[in-house]
């Protein structure tokens, strides 16, 4: 007879290892050292939290016409309050914002439409980068259909820093691409302008392009003809990040397989061809996220189009502090500026890191 | 090949119409080139010169002490930011629940915030809110005030050669002894604990060095007076702002560098160590480290040299480095613009070649060594 063989159950695991006691034992207390610094950062964390809370939060002021309003002794947000438009817009007429909200709407629409099954991606693409940019363009600048029209040296605040990026990524995208295949090129003469220019602007720092776009294109531009200060910015960063970006995209095209190359070769496809339908997809794809942290460097980057005399988010903040009615709002200006580039960086890391792990189901090695 | 040929003809022609441009503006204004200008008197002051210099000097000597600010700040950044770097990148990686939180949140913070932002807040904020002379933090011999960090001054008596010369024997004694005990340990197996007796021997010589000479040292104390502070040595507020926000806003990238470079090796490798009975230490110095420091190495170079080109936004607080003397003041006053800007981006680079030459070299150092 057969005897039935019946595992007792299995005992509960001790007391002290599930839980959220055990949790505690395991990341803070498990050592003598764990301990020292468990209370270290306690320690820390008092020092810091409780000031700052009270500073920010609790005695804050939040609304009011001058810094003498603000009387509690914590930071004076009303500061933010009454800049407000300034910090966004610039000195940008007021009656105007709606152009600027109605192209950055337009643009998100525009994105938010790549979502859209039914929509020919070609056509939306060229109309997002060729397209757009002129209808955003004659908003900004005005000039047609009863437009009024405003100088460029009243852009300014978060406008002009998210201008100056989004136009320095998209046009160093295409000059980046050929500075990379350029830089592969087995032609010495090509490789050599593109080694060439590549390692001159990444071995200088951004001011000193900005400098040379602000004061030296100038002297090389013949009798007549004269770009203006924001045009020549402009140039200066496309240049600048082109030099990165041809560094990032070269990556990409070095960890395609060389069997892709053989195979579009094979396929009887020219340079060009094997380059557009074949290589340049899949190494694109590969190095979004090499392209968003170029984005993140160059947003943050474009805070120094200050120093030659641009009122970007920065310098709106920079120069409201010197007004004789809000003198010692600096803390809260910076805190304000700081929280505003934080957000939008730190919200593009976390993309890229998305967009990573998306991809990364399909490239895996073991 | 007609293609190359067509492309090279394009641009040289380019740069003959861009010189040709230049040539003929510059006539027009009536600026005259060429490096005579750094011969003649500067005419302003620099807040910082390690070396002498006067309003009087000229406008070279005002570009080499601009050149020793911006390497002096660049080296102490990276060695600053190095340490900050590693201890925020075993941080976030420690079992400490609250301590890889709390490094992460340094890290984040820092990275997603402009450079020139964090050193405003630095300059302007923080500095600029310390208390007036007269009220000085004290900490022990240190004054804190709105003017800068005020330390004791060392000044060097009769003698201190001697102190030095005992540090030198010391040093190089030191490192007879690591060399000896490493050879008989490759003999007999046996090791010799080299490295404390050395520092030992580095301790207790160079005392013995400094109390035969008679401690050949004195300390001029800062001291505070009504509306200044005298003596003692002085850390401007620019200098401050400049170096903090350089090497904590590197550090938060290094760290993020190294904390790659040690994941990277893989936990089969602490395992295999440890069957192999090693102790912890020797497991994180003999094993991980090394394997480590491959994959770490070529970002850190980068960083470094990042950290060398973002020097040059001391210029926007007025530390005076190469772009605000060179670029800025030389500049607006001679009005030559290409021998200016060229001055600079060939110090740059220079300053990026040399890093990255350095760092080759020990990242080849380093590197396996494959047949």
């Amino acid at each position: 007879m057969a005897i039935e063989f019946k595992p007792s159950p299995s005992l509960p695991p001790p007391q002290n290892s599930v839980g959220a006691v055990a949790w505690i034992r395991k990341n803070f207390f498990s050592s003598p050292l764990n301990v020292v610094l468990t209370v270290l950062s306690l320690y820390v964390l008092y020092l810091l939290i409780p000031p700052v809370l009270q500073w920010a939060v609790l005695d804050a002021t939040w609304s009011g016409e001058s810094k003498a309003a603000c009387t509690a002794g914590g930071a004076c947000w009303a500061f933010i309050a009454v800049y407000f438009d300034q910090f966004m817009y610039g000195l940008y007429p007021a009656d105007e914002y709606w152009r600027i909200n109605s192209a950055a709407l337009l643009l998100v629409a525009l994105v938010a439409m790549f979502a859209l099954k039914s929509v020919n991606k070609m056509w939306l693409g060229f109309t997002i980068i060729v397209l757009y940019p002129i209808v955003a363009y004659f908003l900004f600048a005005g000039g047609v259909l009863g437009l009024e029209v405003v100088e460029t040296s009243l852009w300014g605040g978060l406008f002009l820093t998210t201008l100056l990026g989004v136009v320095g990524i998209v046009a160093s995208l295409p000059l980046g691409v050929i500075l990379a295949l350029g830089r592969r090129s087995h032609m010495p003469i090509v490789k050599s302008v593109c080694v060439v220019f590549i390692e001159t602007i990444r071995a200088v720092p951004l001011i000193t392009i900005l400098f040379m776009a602000s004061v030296m294109i100038p002297l090389f531009l013949p009798d007549g003809l004269n770009f203006n200060k924001l045009l020549r910015v402009l140039i200066g960063i496309t240049m600048f990040s082109a030099a990165y970006m041809a560094e990032v995209i070269r990556g990409g095209l070095q960890a395609i397989p060389k069997g892709q190359y053989e195979a579009a070769d094979a396929m009887g496809l020219t340079y060009w061809q094997s380059m557009i339908l074949v290589i340049l997809p899949q190494a694109l794809k590969l190095v979004i996220p090499g392209i968003v942290n170029t984005f993140i460097g160059l947003f943050k980057d474009t805070t120094l189009v200050y120093i030659v005399g641009m009122f970007d988010l920065l310098g709106r903040i920079q120069a409201a502090t010197h007004d004789a009615n809000w003198l010692g709002t600096t803390t809260e200006g910076y805190a304000f500026a700081g929280f505003v580039y934080w957000a939008i960086c730190f919200g593009m890391s976390r993309y890229s890191m998305a967009v990573e792990r998306k991809l990364d189901t399909g490239h895996k090695r073991s | 090949m007609l293609f190359q040929a067509v492309l090279l003809i394009l641009v040289v022609a380019f740069g003959y119409y861009l010189f040709h441009n230049l040539q003929a503006n510059l006539q027009d204004q009536g600026i005259s080139t060429g490096f005579a200008f750094l011969n003649e008197p500067a005419g302003f002051p620099i807040l910082i010169h390690l070396i002498d210099y006067t309003e009087a000097n000229s406008y070279g000597r005002a570009f080499v002490v601009a050149l020793i600010n911006t390497t002096v700040i660049s080296l102490m950044g990276i060695v600053l930011a190095t340490v900050i770097g590693v201890i925020m990148g075993l941080a976030r990686l420690s079992q400490n629940w609250l301590v890889a939180r709390l490094a992460t949140v340094y890290i984040e913070t820092l990275r997603n915030i402009p450079l020139l932002l964090q050193m405003f807040f630095w300059y302007f904020a923080v500095l600029a809110a310390l208390p007036h002379p007269r009220n000085s933090i004290e900490m022990g011999d240190f004054l804190l005030n709105k003017r800068g960090i005020y330390s004791p001054n060392p000044n060097f008596q009769d003698g201190f050669g001697i102190a030095v010369a005992a540090f030198v024997l010391a040093i190089m004694a030191a490192i007879a002894l690591i060399v000896w005990a490493k050879k008989r340990q490759k003999r007999t197996g046996v090791w010799f604990p080299a490295y404390w007796s050395s520092l030992g021997i580095i301790v207790v010589v160079t005392f013995l060095g400094f109390a035969l000479a008679g401690f050949p040292i004195e300390f001029d104390l800062p001291q505070k007076s009504r509306f200044n502070v005298s003596g003692g040595m002085v850390l401007v507020p620019e200098f401050v702002a400049v170096l903090l926000a350089l090497s904590t806003y590197t550090g938060a990238f290094i760290a993020e560098i190294v904390r790659a470079g040690i994941l990277s090796v893989s936990w089969g490798q602490t395992e295999a160590a440890r069957s192999l009975g090693l102790r912890d230490s020797l497991t994180q110095r003999l094993i991980v480290l090394p394997q480590a420091l491959r994959v770490i190495i070529p970002p850190l170079t980068s960083q470094y040299l990042n950290l060398a080109k973002n020097s040059s936004l001391g210029a926007a607080i007025a530390y005076p480095e190469l772009v605000a003397v060179v670029m800025g003041t030389t500049l607006n006053q001679t009005g030559q613009a290409i021998e200016t800007i060229g001055l600079c981006m060939l110090v740059y680079g220079t300053l990026s070649l040399s890093i990255s030459m350095f760092m080759n070299w020990y990242n080849k150092k380093m590197s396996l060594i494959e047949r």
